[in-house]
């Protein structure tokens, strides 16, 4: 289930779910803030549903550097299982 | 300073029987209860099985899904009946007078459900697991805040939190603003969502509820000798309130005019009315004093008259104590027989039952008063509408912690 094609389609059926964007809105290169239209309550929230979904503990100071679709996806691949 | 006059122009009403205006009207004039076995969720073991969930409300029609999530229910409803009365209104917001109109819905006790939801999440996941949007869905004063967001309301951004009789105050004192000259538009009301585990069992708790629970529709019974408690329901009644020169000039649709405010404290006890009914006495005759009317012009009043056994009777005896002899021929009924008790919502619901008597020349019944308790001898309007002749219509809220408001409308010349 590691496989990063698997990962990033997950991560953006979060992004899809967790900031109401259309799915071809969500490319690699799309930014939260400046392309999907979130706010910092919306980015902290979406970095806890990845948490869940992933089972991991994203630090703070990580998350801060999470501000891509792509970001979000190299993470996740370098730090899952 | 001269007081500026206040009129009504715009409604709305989330609520059990309904969630538009004319549906919800249309339900009570019937006398149809909206009152069922909760099914939200699984209440079969707790002592209070019944309630009073919103009919026919879509959150789609009112917010777009993505922010909808972001609130929680009493918001979605106050924001629904608040954009129904924006509509019903044809006002406008456009910069150039937005900063004239304010915001003034409160709730009586706010987000109870995603208080429970962020609780259990915490207890589960520990601190990392609270979504940062515990505060800001469930704090009361999101309604008017989001409602400024939504519509570039720049005026007044206020919310009252006085239980039961939050959306009387808040009509109330929004009349103020715009009678002092702080607004020449408000959105004021109430709203309500606090048919959860925690909200059933503490009303229950505190002996507050009706537990005829095999019998839903007849459990909210005002006045009658059975009456054993209320029933919590939920729901929004917003209404837009506009000065009278600025809602003429703009040739709006003017509903009544709202020409009295009072408010009163009990000074008695956390949960029960002072057993005279001082507060409630009080309370209405401020409201005329303030109106500048004499009791003898009063056509109608929409009680509290929530179905426990201590405060139907007190109101009653209160209403006796302000009127006179005029209280028997004046017609005072309870739609919370079919609405159930709508806390904070409800000043605002029945404000708007109290225009459309005026509009519609109405008294709305009281169903399910079967026989009234002995000592309860007004005309309270039991089973049916009854027609007749209301140009003065009075609206009372009474809640927990003491504290009393009264609204007076009058159809206008």
């Amino acid at each position: 289930m590691t496989d990063i094609s698997n990962i990033e389609a997950r991560v953006k059926k979060i992004i899809i779910e967790q900031l109401g964007v259309k799915e071809e809105q969500v490319t690699n290169e799309a930014s939260f803030v400046e392309d999907l239209g979130a706010d910092s309550l919306d980015t902290v929230e979406l970095v806890m549903a990845l948490e869940e979904e992933f089972e991991l503990e994203i630090p703070d100071e990580d998350a801060e550097k999470i501000t891509t679709v792509q970001q979000a996806i190299d993470y996740i691949s370098s730090h899952n299982g | 300073m001269a007081k500026r006059r206040v009129v009504v122009t715009g409604m709305g009403i989330v609520s059990p029987v309904g969630s538009t205006v004319e549906t919800a009207w249309a339900n009570i004039l019937a006398g149809r209860s909206g009152i069922g076995p909760v099914t939200a969720f699984d209440a079969s073991h707790f002592p209070v099985r019944i309630g009073g969930p919103v009919k026919d409300f879509q959150v789609e029609q009112y917010l777009n899904p993505k922010e909808a999530k972001k609130m929680d229910f009493f918001i979605h409803y106050g924001i629904g009946a608040a954009v129904q009365a924006i509509q019903d209104s044809g006002l406008e917001i456009t910069e150039a007078n937005a900063e004239r109109v304010g915001t003034f819905i409160g709730s009586g006790i706010g987000g109870l459900p995603g208080i429970e939801e962020g609780h259990s999440a915490f207890l589960k996941g520990g601190p990392r697991r609270l979504t940062p949007f515990f505060v800001p869905r469930s704090i009361i004063n999101m309604i008017s805040g989001n409602l400024s967001v939504l519509y570039g309301i720049k005026g007044p951004n206020l919310a009252v939190v006085t239980a039961c009789t939050t959306g009387t105050h808040s009509i109330g004192l929004a009349g103020r603003l715009i009678a002092y000259g702080d607004a020449d538009v408000m959105l004021a009301g109430g709203a309500e969502m606090a048919t959860t585990p925690t909200g059933l069992c503490g009303f229950a708790a505190a002996r507050a509820l009706s537990v005829r629970n095999d019998e839903p529709e007849r459990a909210s019974r005002p006045w009658d000798k059975d009456r054993d408690g209320f029933v919590l329901s939920d729901g929004a009644g917003v209404v837009m309130l506009e000065e009278y020169e600025h809602a003429k000039r703009r040739g709006a649709r003017i509903h009544a005019e709202l020409i009295g405010f009072g408010m009163s404290g009990d000074a008695y006890h956390m949960t029960l009315p002072s057993p005279n009914g001082d507060g409630a006495r009080r309370a209405m005759s401020n409201a005329l004093r303030d109106a500048e009317i004499a009791p003898e012009d009063v056509d109608y009043i929409n009680a509290h008259g929530t179905s426990t056994p201590a405060g139907d009777k007190i109101e009653s005896d209160a209403a006796k104590a302000v009127f006179g002899d005029h209280a028997h021929r004046l017609a005072m009924s309870s739609t919370k027989s079919m609405t159930g008790h709508l806390l904070g919502a409800a000043g605002g619901v029945e404000a708007i039952f109290s225009v459309l008597a005026i509009r519609d020349q109405v008294a709305p019944p009281t169903i399910n008063l079967d026989e009234p308790e002995p000592g309860c001898d007004l005309n309270y309007v039991p089973h049916q509408t009854q027609e007749r002749r209301v140009r003065v219509a009075l609206s009372n809220s009474f809640g927990f912690g003491g504290t009393n408001g009264t609204v007076v409308f009058r159809a206008l010349d």
